[in-house]
């Protein structure tokens, strides 16, 4: 990474020394500005937060309630020591943003995770120039190229829809921040009854309470009577695969929305009946097209496929560097069982 | 090319038996005779001769992606799959090719494999470029002969059962040997009347196969109900006698007459109408040789003088299926074992065919002692047969079972990994381990399986977070993790670093209590080869 810019790697993160903040720091600080609510960037015991102002409900279920969190629009500029910093969306889940960071001149775009595929839950990614851009490339390779949401929707409904002419429950596994919620918004509402795990459901509340459009969910936890199980609709996060329970559905039909889904050896490694291809990431081209407007002179490139990516640009002309952070991606399986986890 | 293509989606995106068989019924059932016996051959895990190299149809995907072949190479590491690799590239089209599959094959594929490459290049770009996404897939695994779908042979054989209303083992036995997919063949498959007469002479039967015993085999009854026999470590054969002609078949139904001339020329003395189930081992001085040394042997392809003399074979007689032209598996195993017998007793020659040996104990418990014996046999344990069963289609719980002895064990480093294939790929599942030789870690084992899925999810963090070099797909990585292999068989090797050879390693566990520093060296592997030097030299 550039020796004595605005932005530098360290143990605990990526800091700004000349505003003394670090954005998505993995170990506790005083400043943090954070992207989104995830946990490998919404980090814990951190003494102040700034988020985007549309993820502060987000940040803090997420984050510990005596933590001192601040927000501000996307947009607007806030001066800290010299530092202007601003968040601007990017399209991953609702509030997540870019921190866009200028001092003298220099401007640095953090981008977090993001998508530029439409997404009705969030604000649509805005494309920000810089001189340094640091991207993720958790799909970094041209194999990863998503269909339309809304085909994937309506192989979704038209799997639950099948299930329920078979009374048998659809149990779908989708992360409970941001995809279970994308899920439940595309998902054709008029199929029949959908229900929660506890995880998605608290998360799900505060999406409803930021205006997003979401049909009508119950929590699975508290049903009494099994039978209203048949031919309903649940979405539980992917630790609940295999869990006891699960036995509560009766015969079950199961189905992943992923990203990784596309491959068939990680759909089989998954075990489930029925892959959908749904990702909050950039596919390939999305991440190609991301980095093309941004107009860096140089892209930093962390998480997933880096090294990939920076070959790859490298040898179509833009200069391009991997930075070794120790974000995850939460389509990473492994994450997604944490978090999961956690919340139960 | 439609309805089959169909068909391997939803075979694909289920994991239910019940539904795959389904699936299959419904397609043989609507499909028209000709493509359905192509989908048959492929089902049935058969594949044509090479039609266009893998290399050039990489070739022509990467022109119309416009991607590096580097990157290629990545993304197909990534994916564990060539062809599917390659659906995933080409550019995107939403159109569906309607050719019937025979047609396809037939004429459009088979008659590629001796044109020049403008020729090939031209049709298979063409044939892209009318098939969408699923449809490539299926396409480029026809061509590239890696169709796997998940459905085991005997899923097919039940789907064609449901829809014909013939029992299982008839249609297996239809299916084995060499047959071509034509309209007439799948016509017959279906046919519901039985002829004794119409059976091919080459026909094997399909074999019957054993489970490993999960229980105390105490559990099995009165020993005097059961059979035990040395587990050999060969070939599994079967050999036909039938209108003075010999064939011998691999479990596999490869027809491997010409790789074992001796066993072919023994067998023109059996009468005719015989066929024998058996093993067949590589075979010195009265005693078994190192399976290796048959690997080394089926690998050439001329067998020359000194292979002959220097790895000669027989065949280790356990069962007799047909007798004096007739079919006996349905009969008790005890009395085809009296049958067989008085087959091998009847031979001039007496060294080639022999009559596996029946091991006799009081109880289970002097069973077990006998057993401690197998390493120095060179055997890999009991096979455990129950007297009054019949001859029965394919794995099979009840009847035989395998009891095989307590594999070998050692604890050694991970030092390199390699993504899978497959389920495995995008995951680090392909381990090479290591043994201290003083102050260095010298490479010993690779092994792929025996970890579950949460555990192999671990190794594949670890992995990523301590690469200390990336070699092509291989990534070298901190020596830190031990590991506990096991194996069956241990050997000398001028081939190996380490000086050894071991077969069939897998992972026993994980040894987290273990530091790498006090894993095990070469030393305890050569006292342990010089412990077991008898029964592998």
């Amino acid at each position: 990474m550039k020796k004595g810019g605005l932005i530098s790697l360290t143990t605990k993160g990526l800091f700004c020394r000349q505003g003394n903040f670090y954005i998505d720091p993995w170990l506790p600080v005083d400043n943090a500005v954070v992207t989104h609510a995830h946990a490998d960037h919404a980090y814990r015991g951190s003494k102040n937060y700034l988020v985007a102002e549309e993820g502060e409900s987000l940040a803090r279920i997420r984050l510990d309630p005596e933590s001192d969190i601040s927000s501000q629009k996307y947009g607007k500029k806030t001066d800290i020591n010299g530092v202007k910093v601003s968040f601007h969306p990017a399209g991953h889940i609702l509030g997540s943003a870019q921190v866009r960071v200028e001092y003298k001149g220099e401007v640095w775009v953090i981008s977090g995770d993001y998508k530029l595929t439409p997404d009705a839950t969030c604000a649509a990614f805005e494309p920000v120039r810089c001189n340094y851009f640091i991207t993720e490339a958790t799909f970094g390779l041209p194999i990863y190229r998503w269909p339309p949401p809304k085909r994937v929707f309506a192989e979704i409904s038209d799997w639950w829809r099948q299930n329920r002419e078979q009374e048998k429950a659809s149990v779908v596994f989708a992360y409970s921040l941001g995809k279970a919620q994308r899920v439940l918004n595309g998902v054709d509402r008029s199929i029949g009854p959908i229900f929660t795990h506890g995880a998605v459901e608290r998360l799900t509340q505060a999406y409803r309470e930021s205006g997003i459009d979401l049909p009508t969910t119950t929590y699975a936890g508290g049903v009494t009577n099994r039978k209203e199980f048949a031919g309903s609709l649940i979405v539980a996060p992917p630790s609940a695969q295999g869990s006891t329970w699960l036995r509560r559905f009766g015969r079950h039909s199961t189905g992943f929305a992923s990203g990784w889904m596309l491959v068939r050896g990680a759909r089989r490694q998954r075990a489930v009946d029925r892959g959908f291809v749904l990702s909050d990431h950039a596919d390939w081209p999305e991440l190609l097209m991301a980095i093309e407007s941004a107009h860096a002179e140089t892209v930093y490139v962390t998480h997933g496929f880096s090294e990939e990516v920076v070959r790859y640009l490298k040898e179509t002309g833009v200069n391009a560097e991997p930075l070794k952070t120790k974000f995850i991606g939460d389509d990473s399986a492994e994450f997604e069982d944490e978090e999961g986890d956690r919340n139960r | 090319m439609k309805h089959f293509t169909e068909l391997y989606v939803q075979l694909d995106q289920t994991t239910k038996t019940n539904e795959k068989v389904e699936a299959m019924r419904s397609y043989f059932e609507r499909a028209e005779k000709h493509d359905a016996s192509w989908a048959l051959y492929f089902l049935s895990g058969r594949k044509p001769r090479q039609i266009v190299p893998s290399k050039k149809l990489r070739e022509w995907s990467l022109e119309l992606s416009g991607i590096p072949e580097w990157l290629f190479m990545e993304s197909r590491d990534t994916v564990g799959d060539s062809a599917e690799t390659m659906a995933l590239l080409l550019p995107n089209n939403a159109q569906t090719h309607e050719t019937p599959l025979h047609i396809l094959v037939e004429r459009e594929l088979l008659p590629l494999r001796n044109s020049d490459e403008l020729v090939q290049k031209a049709a298979v770009t063409e044939a892209w470029s009318k098939m969408n996404y699923s449809q490539r897939l299926v396409y480029n695994k026809l061509i590239t002969g890696a169709f796997r779908v998940g459905v085991s042979q005997l899923l097919v054989m039940r789907a064609l059962s449901q829809l014909s209303d013939l029992p299982t083992d008839v249609i297996a036995m239809r299916l084995m040997g060499d047959w071509t997919p034509t309209q007439e063949f799948f016509a017959e498959l279906m046919n519901p009347v039985l002829e004794t007469d119409e059976t091919p002479i080459a026909r094997p039967f399909p074999f019957h196969l054993a489970h490993q015993i999960d229980f105390a085999p105490a559990n099995l009854g009165k020993i005097s109900d059961w059979q035990a026999e040395w587990k050999w470590d060969g070939i599994r054969a079967q050999i036909i006698r039938r209108q003075d002609e010999v064939f011998i078949w691999s479990r596999g139904e490869d027809l491997m007459t010409e790789r074992f001339p001796e066993i072919e020329k023994a067998a023109r003395e059996l009468p005719n109408g015989t066929v024998l189930d058996g093993e067949i081992l590589p075979w010195l001085d009265g005693r078994v040789m190192p399976f290796t040394e048959l690997q080394k042997r089926i690998g050439r392809k001329n067998l020359t003088a000194t292979i002959l003399s220097g790895i000669p074979v027989i065949l280790q007689c356990y069962d007799l299926l047909e007798y004096e032209g007739r079919d006996i598996r349905s009969f008790e195993f005890k009395v085809r074992r009296e049958f067989l017998e008085k087959t091998i007793a009847a031979l001039e020659d007496q060294q080639t065919f022999r009559l596996t040996e029946s091991v006799a104990a009081a109880n289970w418990e002097d069973l077990a002692t006998i057993r401690e014996q197998s390493r120095a046999l060179g055997v890999e344990g009991f096979m455990l047969k129950y007297r009054n069963a019949p001859y029965r289609v394919g794995r099979h719980r009840g009847d035989w079972w395998k009891w095989k002895i307590d594999p070998l064990t050692i604890d050694a480093v991970l030092i390199y990994a390699q993504k899978g294939s497959g389920k495995r790929s995008n995951l680090f599942t392909d381990y090479t381990f290591a043994v201290w030789k003083g102050e260095e870690l010298v490479p010993f084992a690779k092994a792929y399986s025996g970890l579950t899925d949460a555990e192999i999810r671990k190794v594949d963090r670890f992995v990523r977070d301590n690469t200390i070099e990336t070699f092509g797909p291989v990534r070298s990585v901190k020596p830190e993790l031990v590991f506990e292999l096991a194996f069956e068989a241990i050997q000398r090797s001028t081939r190996h670093k380490s000086g050894v050879a071991v077969r069939f390693p897998r992972i026993s566990r994980r040894r987290e209590d273990k530091l790498a520093k006090n894993a095990d060296s070469l030393q305890t592997i050569n006292e342990m080869l010089d412990a077991y030097q008898s029964a592998v030299i």
